[in-house]
């Protein structure tokens, strides 16, 4: 980048276009192409859409770029563009009260950035951007210069493991489809991200498509694949179209199609937008999705790797992996490993939400301890609350308490602390969060979303709600902790696909971790967190009350009784516990517990 | 990659198997029961009820046996405590969601999911909650769908595709509301061939003839499909001289599988308007022209289709055999032989029809004979 520029970089993710990035974005360029600036300035200043840089609770993030050095503003709209650009662009000072403060530094300042390294820094719609950044280098020389046992023994020494979940190494898997003699093999992206609260992916796909794309080139030479398919979320509107458009690129300059990069391979690579389901994810599903048929897993008498779409081999990678894999071809495969730890390579995006400061997109190195992620990158629990636990993993994954804090996060350690890495979720639960409440929130989603193929998980998923939800509101019986660990065992031991085998995961670690929540649930019908609607009572505390009748004028049941000046009470018969008088009272004088 | 053939010991029996056979083929050979609901030998391994779990030396989850290969040197158990209390757990599961209806279901006695459930034992069931409610659908004759009733075993949509290459049917919705369905929940239209209604293994499906003519202790008629030149196998299930139902036994030419007529169209047996002897027209008219009065004409009334007893009288095969011989002869010597044609029907055997064309030929010497199918 030339001394003497302005670069303008307004993030242009999802969230940050719901929050008015396009409005911020078209603002600044109406600015840059004014018709009163000097020509000579326009030459050198633009202002260009990137990424997601993962703060997504402050968006619309900008950030300026005035000769190397950046400024960093948070939550601009576009009314805020034109003092931001006459004070700091032309001016040369920083709008302080604009800009980002301490926890956004520590929330940057704390993660190693090697996925996301192009995220939030170059223009996802614009290829000359990712070439200026060496982009398809590492293809270029894949295709030129390696041999595939060589792709693959530098993948597998960079001990990358598939970032889907269930991590598996990468280079092995792409070593069991080399080793098949057939002529047609396929490459697939799994973009099926679905996880309530991970976004990981989408904005991977969406900030750096390119990246994802060059990694499946590089793949494809490796295993010798001829087609490729990205499997995406049809809902991830804006991946689909920058995908799309990027394999447009792709296609036009040569590095898709025939004869690639002179190589005499030729490759394919098409998008397939998924049906729309969880389990599409699956790779068994995913395979029967891309033959054209209901997504539903099949028994796995072989590997996919080996007898995939068609019977042909066929390689899975989640596109967080494969947007690493340039990167490990690049810098080599010890950087990558070292940033690691032994049995695991590189860094691992989660998705940070919940109770804590900083919500948003995060990658650290594997091996960091979880209290890192929450304590420095997240910046501690919201409002200074206490920390109760952490769902890690999407809905399929485990909730870990305080003392697995220091769990470091790699695929053994997580699953040491009863958890999974998963998806890369993570959300943290303070005291205000009732622990069986979310665990039926995370079964809420995983019982709807079973494909319906294998008895334990079509109807033992729908059973431990309903066993839930009979203990949230009220009606638990003795022994329903007992059943629930009983048939969430069953489900993990006898489901068909990996869905099944995790998807008790919320609530047999909350059981093991918080059973005796569960219980004061069970025994003495309150809701600690006083989250359980049914399990609460509202009652008026006659010391403090003034009698001045706001509780009984809100109240939709008439549940509230008294005369003006006189301490009211509430009738538990009528109350309907919809904590309206709670909320109105100015003195305090209502008690929920 | 040596031989084609694996020994495997299952509770502690070797077994050879095929090296690309299942576990539970190889229980099968040793006689060991194991249950499955979903298992089909025909069809695809599905592993969806997970019933024929079995212990794995070196596993450490138990693996479905009808969607694992035999490996060499595999140690299986197919029963343990364990296991027993797996597939029970599955069973109750399957219960909770399934209507309490063995006393009214066309299949009680003949039915999966009943003979688990007595097996097991399942008298109290430890889970309970919503059940799948559906309206009844469908106007055709043969095939009554109560989905209620379903497991979701995925057999009826496995034969539909996979072996009668229909795919009328297959799975909508998701959780515990999956349900198997024609497209867009319409009627079920297609074929009718029943296949579905064969391997189901509950009452899910079942046909709509079978109502209350009987479940169990049926006389079994081994016989020939009367419809087309096949010869499918069928087995006629009586009661009080009357056929209940129709079905076909896996050893049979036709591996147990049959079309719509053979398997529903049966009801002529027993209907009334059915010729069982030969008549003889009364008084024929010399010249009978085509547009003469049709002698069935009256069929509207309330005697149903029978001829009218003024116009045909009964007669002995013998008589009725010797009238026809004499009167295609009397023609013949008159006419000459081409003014006679024989229709030949393909519900007719082979040989049946071979033979016929042989006697229009030679015996009363004319070519002009065809076949609904075509000679």
């Amino acid at each position: 980048m030339d001394n003497n520029s302005v670069v303008i970089k307004v993030c242009s993710g999802t969230g940050s276009i719901s929050a008015g990035g396009a409005e911020v974005l078209h603002a600044f360029r109406e600015l840059v192409l004014s018709s009163d600036l000097e020509a000579s300035f326009q030459d050198r200043c633009r202002a260009d859409k990137v990424g997601c840089r993962g703060f997504c609770a402050r968006d619309v993030l900008v950030d300026v770029v005035i000769d190397g050095e950046k400024t960093t503003y948070e939550r601009v709209k576009s009314d805020m563009v034109p003092r931001i650009f006459e004070e700091h662009i032309l001016g040369g000072s920083p709008v302080q009260e604009w800009t980002a403060d301490e926890l956004h530094q520590s929330f940057q300042d704390n993660q190693k950035k090697v996925v996301l390294a192009h995220c939030g820094e170059i223009d996802p719609e614009d290829l000359d951007a990712y070439l200026n950044v060496k982009g398809y280098e590492a293809a270029r020389n894949a295709f030129n210069d390696m041999q595939p046992v060589e792709i693959i023994e530098k993948i597998k020494r960079s001990k990358l493991r598939g970032r889907g979940g269930a991590g598996f190494s990468t280079g092995h898997k792409w070593e069991f489809a080399y080793k098949v003699d057939e002529k047609e093999k396929y490459v697939v992206c799994n973009g099926n991200e679905s996880d309530p609260g991970a976004f990981a992916d989408r904005c991977i796909m969406e900030g750096d498509p390119h990246a994802v794309i060059e990694g499946m080139m590089i793949c494809a030479r490796a295993i010798g694949a001829g087609k490729g398919y990205i499997y995406i979320r049809d809902g991830y509107s804006l991946a689909v179209k920058r995908l799309r458009l990027a394999l447009k690129q792709c296609h036009e300059r040569g590095f898709l199609g025939k004869n690639i990069f002179e190589s005499g391979q030729d490759l394919d690579i098409r998008l397939y937008p998924a049906p729309g389901a969880f389990i599409c994810g699956e790779a068994t599903a995913l395979v029967q999705s891309i033959e054209g048929k209901r997504a539903m897993p099949t028994p796995r008498l072989t590997r996919t790797s080996e007898n995939g779409i068609r019977g042909k081999p066929t390689v899975i990678n989640n596109a967080e992996t494969l947007a690493n894999v340039p990167k490990i071809l690049r810098n080599g495969a010890s950087w990558f490993a070292g940033l690691g730890t032994d049995t695991s390579g590189g860094t691992k995006v989660f998705s940070l939400t919940g109770k804590v400061k900083s919500n948003g997109l995060v990658e650290v190195p594997m091996g960091a301890t979880l209290r890192d992620v929450v304590y420095k990158v997240g910046g501690g629990i919201d409002q200074d609350r206490a920390f109760k636990g952490i769902q890690l993993g999407g809905p399929t994954g485990g909730c870990v308490p305080e003392s697995c804090l220091d769990s470091r996060v790699d695929y053994e350690s997580l699953a040491v602390a009863g958890t999974i890495m998963g998806s890369g979720g993570m959300v943290v639960l303070d005291e205000t969060n009732c622990i069986v409440d979310t665990a039926k929130f995370f079964l809420d989603i995983t019982q709807a979303e079973s494909c319906g193929k294998c008895t334990p998980c079509r109807i033992g998923m729908r059973r431990m709600y309903e066993i839930l939800e009979r203990i949230t509101s009220g009606n638990g019986r003795d022994g329903d902790v007992e059943l629930l660990e009983d048939l969430g065992s069953h489900i993990r031991t006898t489901s068909l696909c990996g869905f099944g085998m995790t998807a008790p995961n919320p609530v047999l670690s909350t059981v093991r971790f918080f059973r005796d929540e569960y219980n004061i649930h069970i025994r003495d019908r309150k809701c600690p967190a006083l989250v359980c609607k049914s399990l609460l009572t509202f009652s008026c505390i006659e010391e403090t009350c003034t009698g001045c009748g706001m509780c009984k004028r809100v109240c939709p049941a008439d549940a509230i009784r008294g005369t003006r000046k006189k301490p009211h009470f509430i009738d538990q018969e009528l109350c309907v516990k919809c904590g309206s008088c709670f909320d109105s009272c100015k003195f305090g004088a209502i008690l929920k517990e | 990659m040596g031989s084609s053939k694996v020994t495997l010991n299952i509770d502690g029996k070797e077994v050879i198997a095929e090296k690309n056979s299942t576990i539970l083929d190889a229980a099968r050979k040793l006689e060991i029961t194991i249950p499955s609901l979903c298992h089909n030998p025909d069809l695809v391994p599905f592993g969806g009820c997970r019933l024929c779990l079995v212990e794995v030396a070196g596993t450490s989850r138990p693996v479905a046996s009808c969607a694992a290969l035999v490996q060499e040197g595999m140690r299986v158990k197919s029963s343990t405590n364990y296991l027993e209390r797996l597939r029970r757990t599955n069973v109750e599961l399957l219960l909770s969601d399934h209507p309490n209806d063995c006393m009214l279901c066309e299949r009680a006695g003949n039915c999966k999911l009943q003979e688990l459930a007595y097996y097991y034992g399942i008298r109290e069931n430890r889970f309970e909650g919503i059940r799948r409610e559906y309206p009844e659908q469908d106007n055709n004759p043969f095939i009554r769908r109560e989905m209620e009733k379903c497991i979701m075993c995925g057999q009826c949509v496995r034969i539909c595709d996979e072996i009668q290459g229909v795919g009328a049917i297959d799975f909508a919705y998701k959780g515990l509301w999956t349900k198997v369905s024609p497209p867009f929940e319409k009627d079920l239209d297609c074929e009718f061939c029943g296949q579905c209604v064969a391997v189901c293994p509950t009452g899910a499906l079942t046909g709509r003839m079978w109502a209350s003519k009987g479940r169990q202790k049926f006389r079994e008629v081994e016989t020939v499909c009367p419809y087309c030149g096949c010869g499918c196998n069928i087995t006629l299930a009586v009661k009080k001289n009357e056929i209940a139902r129709v079905y076909s036994k896996k050893d049979t030419v036709n591996q147990g599988m049959l079309c719509v007529k053979g398997r529903f169209a049966y009801d002529f047996v027993h209907s009334q308007d059915r010729l069982t002897r030969p008549l003889i027209r009364i008084n024929p008219a010399k010249d009978l022209y085509l547009h003469q009065e049709n002698p069935y004409a009256d069929s509207s009334s309330s005697a149903g289709f029978k001829p009218d007893p003024a116009q045909f009288r009964e007669a002995s095969w013998e008589e009725a055999l010797d009238y026809t011989a004499l009167r295609l002869k009397e023609i013949k010597d008159r006419h000459g032989p081409d003014v006679i044609g024989g229709l030949a029907s393909a519900r007719c055997t082979n040989e049946d029809n071979y033979l016929f064309q042989k006697f229009m030929r030679m015996a009363v010497g004319t070519n002009n004979v065809d076949h609904c199918a075509r000679y």
